[in-house]
């Protein structure tokens, strides 16, 4: 083998690894973008009645896409206040859609009851996470505006009212 | 005003026992815990045991992301998934190596953990480790570039 050649081996060796690691990590973390100003990626999932959902049906209306899950402390406790914020919100152009991470309805349809929801929870997977950037930790919300691009993203248990103070801005009051 | 003594009892009780459920992983001994940046070694590591690892949280966050080779096998806040854990580990040796992990909240409200790691002590395993993931496995592990596969 010429010299050349062999110094090259190593190079391409180290190129493929790396070009694999590349392509592992990306695909479990990247979307089509899901940063301020991106248009929100559309879905259309099953609501717990089996009904379909699609998001942009919503196009008109500021969204508050709350990926969450029962198993979830911290997205049980947010569950009231975003119920009273659907309440307070809804007749002016706010609709809440629960995304729900859990691995089957049947929770999920207990909690709606127990807790009153008042607004559509779907059923979420692994799909729909990796189109919002990869959902690895709950709960994770976005603040969607009128004309379907992503206003906010919400990592963690969030106070109301910073939630309440965006959807004010997007409602444009 | 008996009556209101109870409620208020009762109430207390509700506040602890949510307090307790809230911290539990808080209650895994620092000796039980392994860093993201340890376990990354050891699996980079061609002479080190590889222990055998297991993701107690959710399905649909391990068919996003996980760490390559580790297995999924029930959520350790719900008894199907320590029925699973039970099963998985039941015939292995009492001084396999283990790691549990799972990264779908912040560590100290983590439902599956703890369950998981106390179902593992009551079976008698003397090696196991929980991977301490203080936001979650994204933050956490993805993020700073550990290795991550996907799927089932």
């Amino acid at each position: 083998m010429p010299h050349s050649r062999k110094l090259l081996v190593p190079f391409v060796a180290v190129a493929l690894v790396l070009g694999v690691y590349w392509l592992a990590h990306r695909s479990a973390r990247s979307s089509p973008g899901t940063g301020r100003g991106a248009a929100a990626p559309d879905f259309s999932l099953p609501q717990l009645n089996g009904e379909p959902l699609t998001l942009s049906a919503f196009r008109g209306k500021v969204v508050l896409l709350d990926f969450w899950a029962t198993w979830c402390a911290p997205c049980r406790e947010e569950t009231p206040h975003l119920v009273d914020l659907q309440n307070k919100y809804g007749s002016r152009g706010l609709q809440i859609i629960g995304v729900s991470m859990d691995d089957g309805p049947e929770p999920v349809r207990d909690f709606y009851r127990d807790l009153k929801m008042n607004y559509p929870v779907v059923m979420g997977n692994a799909k729909t996470g990796e189109l919002y950037g990869g959902v690895l930790g709950l709960p994770i919300a976005f603040l969607i505006g009128k004309d379907g691009r992503i206003h906010s993203k919400h990592i963690g248990e969030t106070n109301i009212a910073i939630f309440e103070k965006e959807v004010v801005e997007l409602l444009g009051e | 005003m008996k009556r209101r003594n109870v409620a208020l009892s009762l109430g207390i009780i509700a506040l602890l026992s949510a307090s307790a459920v809230a911290y539990q992983a808080s209650l895994i001994p620092a000796s039980r815990l392994i860093q993201a940046e340890e376990l990354a070694k050891i699996l980079q590591s061609p002479k080190a045991e590889k222990p055998l690892m297991l993701q107690v949280g959710s399905h649909v966050l391990f068919t996003q992301a996980h760490i390559p080779g580790s297995e999924y096998v029930g959520a350790g806040s719900s008894e199907s998934g320590l029925q699973q854990l039970r099963k998985r580990v039941e015939g292995l040796p009492r001084n396999k190596f283990l790691v549990l992990y799972c990264g779908c909240c912040p560590w100290i409200r983590c439902p599956n953990v703890e369950p998981a790691d106390r179902a593992l002590q009551a079976m008698g395993f003397s090696r196991v480790k929980v991977l301490y993931i203080p936001g979650n496995f994204g933050h956490d592990w993805l993020d700073k570039g550990y290795p991550v596969a996907k799927g089932d």
